[in-house]
């Protein structure tokens, strides 16, 4: 998928999912960025959305309450999101052990691009030093995933970032450009990204990359 | 009665946070439909009904912390 809003990727999620459950796909991947969008995870306080409703409105911004894990978050299209509809029974029972592979991915991801990442303790993400480059928030029913991660991939985003207080934290955002000091392409963080994820799952990649593409 | 047990979510795992009730006491729930809706760090899970009946004791709220194994709540069949 390339650009859509929030709404049509969370539709492509569910009939993902059912195919999953189904044991039609082992394991599948909807790769996409979004329209600016907040979301609000299970655990998410209202107040951490600084912006008012006439700001968010004017600037075209909808707000979705989620059952995914997590607080508050801005999607943006200078994002890659990818929500992983993984069926765990296959791989390891384990919410943490899969929040971390996520991990594993981004920062050998990154690597690639001569980023130098790495997780916090007790913080979910990607960091840079102090500042977060990716979120990871997923919800997993019948032990099959969906939700997922976004990685900031273009520094135009950062901007959205500054009508929430991301994650309920007090943080500063990045981006793989800001980082970089040059421009990155979205489609190729996207595919390279998949990759990383299917070598850590040891996932066969060309169905895999063929699922996520119908996905 | 049949009691729901908070289930193993993995390795280190010992507590979760009780973050969605689909049913109240007294509702009529269904076997392997969701139940309750537990949240560690950065992950939600839905955990189903272990039977159908009627959910008579919710021994914990939203928000609450609830340990591995621990009874959560109870079901009539």
């Amino acid at each position: 998928m390339g650009l859509v809003d929030y709404e049509t990727a969370y539709e492509a999620q569910r009939q993902v999912f059912l195919q999953v459950k189904a044991g039609v796909f082992h394991s599948a991947a909807i790769a996409c960025s979004h329209y600016p969008v907040i979301t609000l995870g299970r655990t998410a306080r209202e107040d951490n959305i600084l912006a008012g409703e006439s700001r968010l409105m004017a600037a075209g911004i909808g707000i979705y309450k989620t059952e995914r894990g997590g607080d508050v978050t801005y999607h943006g299209p200078g994002q890659v999101t990818i929500y992983p509809v993984f069926n765990l029974q296959l791989f390891k029972k384990d919410l943490h052990w899969f929040l971390r592979q996520f991990e594993e991915a981004l920062i050998i991801c990154l690597r690639d691009y001569g980023i130098s990442a790495s997780r916090r303790s007790g913080l979910t993400g990607v960091w840079i030093n102090n500042e977060k480059i990716a979120s990871i928030g997923i919800a997993v029913r019948n032990w099959i995933t969906f939700h997922g991660l976004s990685l900031n991939v273009k520094k135009n985003d950062l901007q959205g970032f500054s009508y929430i207080r991301p994650c309920g934290l007090d943080v500063e955002m990045t981006t793989m450009e800001s980082v970089l000091g040059r421009d990155a392409d979205i489609e190729t963080v996207k595919k390279s990204l998949l990759l990383k994820i299917a070598g850590i799952f040891k996932i066969n990649e060309q169905p895999f990359l063929a699922g996520a593409a119908y996905g | 009665m049949v009691k729901v047990n908070v289930p193993e979510l993995g390795e280190g795992i010992k507590t979760a946070t009780v973050s969605y009730w689909y049913f109240k006491e007294g509702d009529n729930v269904k076997e392997k439909e969701d139940l309750v809706e537990l949240a560690t760090d950065k992950a939600t899970f839905n955990l189903p009904s272990p039977c159908s009946g009627i959910l008579k004791e919710v021994l914990y709220q939203e928000g609450d912390t609830v340990k591995i194994g621990e009874t959560i709540a109870v079901i009539e069949e």
